[in-house]
């Protein structure tokens, strides 16, 4: 049996298909229509909904998209949707200020931009901001489209709701309460949901899950769910058993010593993000193009290297960056580099009842530059057509360390040695960077399709050299069009 | 009868209250009616409607075929999964199975022959739609394969066409090619685009008593879905009722392709006698439905040595996909529209209607005027590098002018040319020449990044160009508390129409928006409606019901000068008050009054357009009732590394005549303009060599998202300028027109490349600029210019077409 909060109502379900979203559960089964299915893949925020957790002993909430959400990922937490906004009669101020600014047409987008809105104006009072910045603004919004206003009134909403407290905020010791209520009688039993013929266990502990993938090798570990959903609302595959990793705190632990950054697998992409950006500034701005704030605020970094697709956008960085990344099996771990993690399209050196328990960042060293360079067809919430890393130390004008990996290039994120070999030694000239240039060539055979044709892929990852080498040798020089906001 | 206690105002307050506006008529920025409704979710789309018990789910099996011969459907498989209720195909509709719009064509089920990827073969109808699904896949088809045509060239090379080519023509352009001082010539792909409606197509249907049906649906065109509707059922049109609220968005996808799901969802309900709903999962709809049609254009022409256009020859070739549907009014509205806002000389145009094995491309915001629209500023652009000019000034050189220059190729005079003041304006408001000059200077210092400017014009022709459907209705029923209730032909699908309407309507009778009521479009209520779509929901429909108002209110003068003894002109409405002679009376007291002395408050409205005719055979004719206008100035930055892009400013004059509403203006104008740079960069629709389409969702089809908005947006109405016409209040259609002001997006990506060989080669550059085909063409123009700062160059892929990675 599940148990959470939809709003201030505790719900408890313990029939239900855990291969059930939560955009399907609120649809069909509550019959709570205002939250929208705009394409049940993650790409166009109709769907969005907000979470509330507990967290270091208060709330806080976070948008997500309920069309890649299973069921089993809303025990414990509380389900916020567009229709528990209004109160008493009165519009929310996200509600009041799209209502203002003229910020809906067709109305089918509003649900998710007000639910999108609602979050940033919680996180804004978090960070105690007065109000959103266009950039803050941009990442709260860029995982929702709108086909109807070219989105300047939904900004200015954005920019102009009102920061007031809220019901959520007057009732927050309540619902902490109630939260922490079901925690504590949780605590004594195992929490797994059952339902056509199919489980979802809820294991909390590192120990509970490695015994359950033992005894359940066939299972599928859930994590954010945001490439896993996809295998059922848009492949039709049925999966039986799902192991929901996102209750084992030991899972979610960021901690750092004087070596590495330790990432726990099961860390979302958003709690990453200040770790990572505070050593590697460039990784910040990588993840700020990851994908889109809902998803990142699911997506975990464990996810995104063990779903081993070759156009996952951190595995490049921290293959560049020398991570390794750690393995449990029962109470057996093994820790190796992430690049022999990767063997072959998909294939990784996972082995049945196995699974990542965290990736293990070497720290930022002096004279280390970290570059990341991604390329899409859309500046935002877009899958690279190529991302290359660049992790160089120069001293004295020699490059004496280079580590340079990409997602786009192969079957696999994967090292361009041959460049790498260029490098290491070169003098850092400009004639260096066209003999890298020229290596990666060699490198690499991509592919085309349709997000860029192999031709595009060489050019442009060889072009990234090319901008790197003018970024260090003159910072004044305007090198990304993603500076302008 | 109201029982509702009314606060009695004495003579002087009411007074006082005529003596103020109204504040929420004619010109006012009313919110949009369903805003409240819309952000607290509450709003209710098709697919939230309650369902039945006995409801059943659609889903059809799609081809995986581009063109094939069937050789077999076997569909007893489907009932071995539990759950299903039916299974169909085309043998199994009971009246005519084509739903061809204008010309047949659009099988509702395919019967022998598979003609494009994606086409629905079958439909199950089951418990929920996982099982539909299911058991459709489960089916047997097989077939033998036939050879596909793909490409528009492929088509023109073996004339293979929906329907045959047509001409405009004006004098003699070969002999003035032949004489001008210089020509070019040239060719360029506009690619298509998908709509993008953020709700996908959807339909629910009741099956009546009388063998007909209810019909829920998300359409642009009720009076069409219930003519298929009738038709597939084979039962007569009075016995389908079509009932649509509120579309999850249309920009014309939702004109002709709403009505095959609905008539799959009413053929299962009427052989099943149960509801039926059919609502398609995005790659479905995108895989379906037909999108922009794609153009194929090119081009000759000459000039002189200012810059002014003397003989123009453009072929302008549409990519139709399987069947008619549309396209001929597509590709006619496309020739239209190659002049944009220039005169042309001696010019000749020619459509071809090319038919491929895709999906029968359809309407969609600007419905073929974008692709024709575009050709003479790639032209004039080029004209001005090869003269080493500025754009803007050769723009302006060839706008529509005085006698002798103010006439179009289809010989319709341009009688309200407002695009040199205009351009003027915004010359002067966006501080262009400045800029410019500004911009020269920091691509002269920048390596990587280079920007680009832009201004670019737009002139678009108001009416439908199949004249019969300039023509509208209305009815207005007025309770006895003064609530008025309203009903037009028009639909809502996000634009405002329905705001629109009714401020026409408090505006006539002077009552408060609130008090006036606009429920589902209907074809019980209002019969033989025209689609809305070519911009025309407000001017039509608004004028509709601007007639029945005004029907209604002249029986209620008339009551009142009987009753009061008063002449008509003694009688006038003012802010929520009738006032006659020196007597004001609360309109909904007025109306209890006219009530008891049997006065009819209940009339229907009628609105035909004036002044317009076309005769094809001719190519001659008025086709257009107005022209609205449009300029807009865009600036870019592009990296010249990756081909990668942003806006960085837009500066944006628009005309709606007397504005209905600004802020629902305003907004068309940015959404539209948004819309146009998306179709124009990121929007890239890729067919692998079978005929699939690759970009089958939002996770390969990248519309713009909230960065890709310009970085710093002004957007202005053009002030105190009423439309010459006599339209509803003098205003002007907004739908479509400012969907063209993205082409000044394009303009400026070439603008920037151009700058890499200091302005005097033109960049080759087909639309849309993905930021790869923006680098292919930074490289091209880096090898033109050996000055330039990159050393290395690759040359482009030879195909466009490119194969899926799974």
């Amino acid at each position: 049996m599940i148990q959470f909060l939809l709003n201030d109502e505790l719900k408890s379900e313990d029939n239900l298909d855990p291969n059930t979203t939560v955009l399907k559960y609120l649809r069909e089964q509550l019959g709570k229509t205002g939250t929208k299915e705009g394409c049940a893949s993650g790409d166009c925020g109709a769907c969005t909904v907000v979470l509330g957790e507990l967290h270091d002993g208060g709330m806080r909430y976070k948008s997500i998209n309920s069309c890649l959400t299973f069921v089993s990922g809303l025990n414990g937490k509380q389900l916020i949707t567009v229709e528990d906004l209004k109160q008493a009669g009165e519009l929310h101020p996200a509600q009041q200020a799209m209502v203002d600014c003229h910020g809906s047409q067709c109305g089918f987008c509003t649900p998710g931009f007000v639910m999108s809105m609602f979050a940033l104006g919680k996180n804004v009072a978090a960070k105690d901001a007065a109000e959103p910045n266009k950039h803050d603004i941009h990442e709260a919004l860029a995982g929702n489209l709108c086909r109807c206003t070219g989105y300047r009134p939904i900004e200015d909403a954005a920019a102009s709701m009102a920061q007031q407290p809220d019901q959520f905020d007057r009732h927050q010791a309540r619902t902490i309460q109630r939260l922490q209520n079901i925690a504590s009688q949780q605590a004594e039993h195992k929490t797994e949901l059952q339902g056509a013929g199919r489980t979802a266990f809820n294991p909390r502990s590192l120990s509970e899950l490695a015994t359950l993938l033992d005894t359940h090798p066939e299972a599928k570990l859930l994590a954010g769910g945001t490439d896993l959903a996809l295998e059922v609302t848009q492949f039709h595959r049925d999966i039986d058993t799902l192991i929901y990793i996102g209750e084992v705190t030991e899972l979610q632990r960021i901690s750092q010593t004087d070596e590495y950054l330790e990432l726990g697998a099961g860390a979302s992409l958003s709690d990453c993000y200040a770790h990572l950006t505070a050593e590697y500034p460039d990784f910040g701005a990588l993840l700020q193009r990851f994908a889109s704030l809902q998803i990142r605020n699911q997506g975990t970094l464990g996810g995104n290297i063990g779903n081993a697709s070759p156009i996952g956008d951190s595995p490049p960085a921290l293959i560049a960056l020398n991570a390794q990344v750690v393995l449990r099996k029962g109470d057996q771990t093994r820790t190796l580099p992430l690049e022999e993690y990767f063997l072959s399209y998909k294939v990784t050196v996972q082995q049945p009842g196995e699974f990542i328990e965290k990736v293990l960042v070497p720290r930022a060293q002096n004279n280390q530059t970290f570059r990341s360079y991604k390329i899409s067809k859309r500046l935002d919430d877009d899958i690279s057509a190529v991302l290359g890393c660049f992790n160089l130390t120069v001293e004295n004008g020699v490059i004496t360390q280079a580590r340079v990996a990409f997602g786009g290039m192969a079957a696999i994120p994967m090292r361009a040695r041959l460049c790498e070999q260029v490098l290491e030694g070169a003098e850092w000239n400009k004639h260096s960077i066209n003999l890298a240039k020229a290596a990666l060539a060699e490198d690499f055979q991509p592919i085309s399709d349709f997000r860029a044709s192999k031709e595009y892929r060489l050019l442009t990852a060889a072009n990234m050299l090319t901008r790197l080498f003018v970024e260090l040798e003159s910072p004044a020089v305007e090198t990304r069009v993603t500076a302008y906001v | 009868m109201s029982n509702h206690h009314q606060p009695t105002l004495t003579q002087e307050q009411l007074l006082q209250q005529a003596k103020q506006d109204l504040t929420t008529g004619v010109g006012r920025s009313v919110k949009h009616e369903s805003a409240a409704k819309q952000v607290t979710g509450e709003a209710v789309y098709i697919d939230d409607r309650l369902e039945f018990p006995n409801q059943l789910h659609v889903y059809a099996r799609l081809s995986d075929v581009a063109h094939a011969r069937i050789t077999k459907i076997d569909v007893s498989p489907c009932y071995d999964i539990p759950g299903v209720s039916i299974a169909i195909t085309a043998a199994d509709v009971p009246g005519q199975l084509d739903i061809g719009p204008v010309l047949p064509g659009d099988p509702l089920l395919a019967q022998d022959t598979i003609e494009f990827y994606g086409q629905p073969l079958l439909a199950v109808g089951a418990c929920d739609l996982e099982t539909a699904r299911k058991a459709a896949m489960a089916a047997i088809v097989e077939y033998e394969t036939l050879d596909a045509v793909l490409s528009v060239e492929d088509a023109l090379d073996k004339e293979f066409y929906v329907s045959e080519p047509h001409q405009h023509k004006r004098g003699d352009s070969e002999s003035a090619l032949a004489s001008a001082k210089h020509r070019l010539k040239g060719a360029v792909h506009i690619g298509g685009q998908e709509h993008f409606y953020l709700e996908t197509q959807v339909s629910s249907v009741i099956p009546t008593e009388d063998g007909g049906m209810i019909v829920y649906t998300s359409t642009q065109n009720p009076t069409e879905v219930q003519k298929l509707v009738a038709e597939v059922l084979g039962v007569s049109f009075n016995k389908v009722q079509i009932d649509m609220r509120r579309m999850g968005g249309g920009f014309g996808g939702k004109e002709t392709q709403a009505a095959g799901p609905a008539c799959i969802a009413a053929v299962i309900a009427s052989l099943t006698r149960r509801p039926a709903k059919m609502r398609l999962p995005r790659m479905e709809d995108m895989l379906m439905t037909g999108k922009r049609h794609p153009f194929f254009n090119r081009y000759q022409v000459g000039y002189d040595d200012d810059g002014r256009i003397q003989g123009y020859e453009m072929e302008l070739a549409g990519n139709c996909g399987y069947s008619p549907d549309l396209s001929n009014s597509i590709v006619d509205r496309a020739m239209f529209h190659s002049d944009n806002g220039y005169y042309l000389g001696d010019a000749t145009i020619t459509g071809y209607r090319c038919k491929t094995h895709t999906a029968s491309n359809t309407a969609y915001r600007g419905f073929g005027g974008p692709q024709g629209l575009i050709m003479p500023e790639i032209v004039l652009d080029e004209i001005a590098r090869n003269l080493g000019k500025d754009p803007l000034e050769i723009r302006k050189l060839n706008l529509y002018g005085n006698e002798g220059r103010n006439v179009t190729h289809y010989y319709q005079t341009v009688e309200d040319n407002q695009l040199p003041e205009m351009l003027a304006e915004l010359e002067t408001s966006s501080d262009y020449q400045q800029r410019r000059k500004e911009i020269r200077e920091y691509n002269a210092s920048s390596p990587i990044l280079k920007k680009g400017l832009a201004l670019t014009p737009v002139k678009f022709g108001i009416s439908f160009t199949a004249t019969f459907l300039n023509q509208a209705g209305a009815l207005i029923h007025i309770y006895t508390d003064g609530s008025i209730h309203l009903n037009h032909g028009g639909t809502e699908m996000g634009q405002g129409l329905n705001t629109k309407v009714a401020q026409i309507v408090a505006e006539e009778f002077q009552v408060d928006f609130d008090s006036i009521h606009i429920s589902a479009t209907n074809t019980d209520k209002v019969p033989n409606t025209s689609p809305t779509a070519a911009s025309s929901g407000a001017d039509l429909n608004g004028k509709a019901a601007q007639n029945a108002a005004q029907t209604i209110k002249q029986r209620l003068i008339e009551f009142a000068a009987r009753h009061y003894d008063v002449t008509e002109e003694d009688v006038c409405f003012k802010n929520n008050l009738v006032q006659i002679r020196d007597t004001l009376v609360p309109f909904a007291e007025f109306i209890q009054l006219a009530y008891f002395h049997q006065v009819s408050l209940s009339s229907t409205g009628f609105y035909r357009t004036p002044k317009i005719f076309y005769d094809r055979d001719q190519a001659r004719g008025r086709p257009f009732y107005y022209f609205a206008y449009g300029a807009a100035c865009s600036e870019v930055i592009i990296d010249t590394l990756t081909g990668e892009y942003k806006i960085l400013r837009a500066d944006i004059l628009h005309d709606v005549g007397a504005s209905l509403n600004p802020a629902i203006d305003i907004g068309q104008v940015e959404g539209a303009y948004v819309q146009g740079a998306g179709w124009l960069t990121t929007e890239e629709l890729v067919w692998n060599e079978q005929g699939r389409l690759m970009t089958s969702g939002p996770a390969s089809y990248k519309i713009p998202a909230i960065a890709d908005a310009p970085v710093d947006f002004r957007v202005k109405l053009v002030e105190n300028r009423k439309n010459q016409e006599d339209t509803v209040f003098h205003s002007k259609a907004v739908g479509e027109p400012p969907f063209m002001l993205g082409i000044s997006v394009f303009c400026a990506i070439k603008d920037a490349i151009a700058s890499l060989a200091d302005y005097r080669c033109s960049p080759k550059l087909d639309a849309p600029a993905t930021p790869e085909r923006v680098l292919w063409a930074v490289q091209a123009m880096q090898n033109q210019h050996p000055t330039s700062q990159t050393e290395a160059t690759t040359a482009a892929p030879a195909a466009s077409e490119h194969e899926y990675e799974s």
